[in-house]
């Protein structure tokens, strides 16, 4: 592996996209409505109006695993509707940042240098395909796990203060969201990336493999509903499991990704 | 750097190539030798960038074989490209770039040895009039200078052996000479080759040493331009200025010549006559003054009209008609 290239071709990706309004706005905007604002609402909100449902608090929270309940036992309403919103409910959220980074990054990088018609020239160069293909898969995921990490330290700052009043205490980040962090959130962004390279392969314009790569989107989708049902709560067990679920989901479609990256089959294309 | 043997820098042996079911690249055999400037002529689609890129090592072919600079594009592809430089039909160069930092990033795909790099750069812009130019973004380069940008990208490794498709394509007169010129210096003065890929028969003649016309994917002539007119016995003229007075007996003399017409004599007064002759059949030109002078016509000068290369081009699609 040549990683001079490799570094190369990742460097200049992430520059071009940071020079992109339209990857920039998405992934500035997101990151600030979901893990600033809207925690920044739900954790003061409870504080001005009465928030209707609070009532069937007691019936979500029947909801929540032994241990989780127990930890909240001697807390007032308030406190746990917090716990519930902040520690449990928006922990699906946070994992669209690395989905949505990791997916918008890479198409813009594989079918966007297929739009503009510079992948002949890379073509033309000395990189392998195993060369190339690494160096395109590195920059989205990469700048997945930058924005997810600058956004996970401005969510603990935004949890943490807009609490406070409540709460009293640093009681965020709790150990399953380290885990979520460290070991789920780079397993969705490798979904992502993989989910993007596919279609991107296939498609011919930027826009069309944002469509098509919205697809991704959809099992933190169902995690969303299923915890909020009660269905699958996020304890640090079902958290772990879910990151081995999808580091294997990932991995396999990264596999075929890198499977379908080959020189003769993106020439005819290019 | 890997030099094939006999001095043969391309050489391909029954490559063909397809897209799917199509043949784009029938049976190519050519030989082309270190140091030469080959064109690569046919019309839109005859597969001129699909044997381009089939040499580099981007399609598979599905027959055949081919080494550039004693290389295997399938087997050692990285190392291959290497040694090659590409200009593309389209110049692939983003547009949100700058020209330096285009080069500056191929510089590194390729491996240059850092420290080199800036001087490296620095000459290639200037070499190419792009040293304003440089520092600004490619997207407000007009066409001339993105395709002069994707020339020097092309020679920034240093490469053996260059492909050249369409360089000129869009290009004014002007420009167009001087990447003619920019060509001519990298083959005779640095011992290059150069495959040229163009449309433009004036531009390979006046470049190529050696060429060939393909169709359907196929070579249907290779050779200098001047064997093609010959094989193909094109129609050529040439001009003889003679005596005035001895107008009738060069007629006499040459209506017994078979294969040649006088179209044009230029009785425009004055001690010499131009006579123009149309040579049909591949007459050769010693033979006709030969004649004249047997016939005692007094000749002051010969300067012969060769067939063009166009002329050689338009004469092969009626043959293959
Ligand atoms: N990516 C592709 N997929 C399918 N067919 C293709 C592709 N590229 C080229 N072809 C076909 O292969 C044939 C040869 O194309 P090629 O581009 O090699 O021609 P060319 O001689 O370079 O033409 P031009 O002078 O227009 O550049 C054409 O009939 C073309 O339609
Ligand atoms: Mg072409």
């Amino acid at each position: 592996m040549n990683w001079r290239a490799i570094r190369a071709v990742v460097r200049r990706d992430l520059t071009l996209v940071r020079q992109s309004k339209a990857v920039m706005i998405p992934l500035v905007t997101v990151p600030l409505v979901l893990l600033v604002i809207l925690p920044l609402v739900a954790t003061l909100a409870p504080n001005y109006v009465n928030i209707p449902g609070l009532d069937d608090l007691d019936a979500l929270l029947g909801q929540m695993p032994e241990d989780v309940r127990a930890g909240l036992a001697g807390a007032g309403d308030q406190e746990r509707l917090v716990v519930l919103l902040t520690v449990y409910l928006f922990a699906p959220l946070f994992l669209l940042i690395p989905t949505m980074v990791a997916n918008v990054i890479a198409a813009d990088s594989f079918a966007g240098e297929k739009e503009r018609k510079t992948l002949e020239a890379l073509l033309y160069s000395p990189m392998t395909d195993r060369e190339i293909v690494t160096a395109k898969l590195l920059a989205p995921w990469l700048a997945a796990m930058a924005v997810t990490f600058v956004g996970f330290v401005l969510y603990a700052i935004v949890v943490n203060a807009g609490a406070w009043p409540v709460m009293e205490r640093i009681f965020f980040p709790t150990p399953m969201w380290l885990l979520l962090v460290l070991w789920v959130a780079p397993a969705v962004a490798a979904l992502g990336l993989g989910g993007a390279v596919l279609v991107s392969l296939r498609v011919g314009t930027v826009q069309e493999a944002y469509q098509l790569g919205g697809l991704v989107v959809l099992p933190v989708v169902a995690l969303m509903v299923s915890q909020a049902t009660g269905l699958l709560f996020f304890t640090t067990t079902v958290v772990f499991v879910i990151g081995l679920l999808v580091w294997l989901l990932a991995l396999g479609l990264l596999l075929i990704a890198v499977r379908s990256f080959d020189r003769p089959r993106l020439t005819v294309q290019a | 750097m890997a030099q094939s043997r006999d001095g043969v820098a391309v050489e391909a042996q029954g490559l063909t190539v397809h897209y799917g079911q199509f043949k784009a690249v029938d049976g190519l055999s050519i030989q082309i030798r270190t140091g030469e400037i080959f064109g690569l002529l046919g019309h839109n689609g005859a597969g001129k960038t699909t044997a381009v890129r089939t040499l580099a090592g981007l399609l598979r072919p599905t027959a055949g074989w081919a080494r550039v600079n004693g290389l295997d594009p399938q087997e050692q592809g990285p190392q291959l490209r290497k040694t090659i430089g590409v200009s593309t039909e389209s110049p692939a160069v983003d547009e949100r770039m700058t020209g330096e930092a285009t080069l500056a990033f191929f510089a590194e795909l390729y491996d240059l040895p850092p420290a080199a790099i800036p001087e490296r750069i620095g000459r290639l812009l200037e070499r190419f009039d792009l040293v304003e130019a440089g520092k600004r973004r490619v997207g407000e380069y007009s066409k001339g200078m993105r395709q002069r940008l994707a020339l020097a990208r092309a020679l920034l490794h240093d490469p053996a052996v260059l492909f050249f498709d369409e360089p000129t394509s869009g290009l004014d007169p002007v420009a167009t000479r001087q990447t003619n010129e920019g060509i001519i210096e990298m083959t005779r003065g640095q011992g290059k080759t150069v495959i040229l890929c163009t449309h433009n028969l004036t531009q390979a003649q006046q470049l190529c040493d050696r060429v060939a016309v393909l169709e359907h994917g196929r070579v249907i002539a290779v050779g200098t331009p001047h064997e093609l007119a010959r094989d193909l016995r094109v129609d050529w003229s040439v001009i003889v200025e003679i005596d005035a007075q001895d107008l009738a007996a060069a007629r006499r003399a040459l209506a017994q010549l078979p294969g040649v017409e006088v179209v044009d004599p230029d009785t425009g007064g004055g001690m010499t006559l131009r006579l123009e002759l149309l040579l049909r059949d591949g007459v050769p030109v010693p033979r006709v003054v030969a004649h004249l002078a047997a016939a005692q016509v007094g000749i002051h000068a010969v300067v012969p009209d060769e067939a063009t290369l166009e002329d050689v081009y338009f004469a092969l699609q009626e043959v293959q008609a």
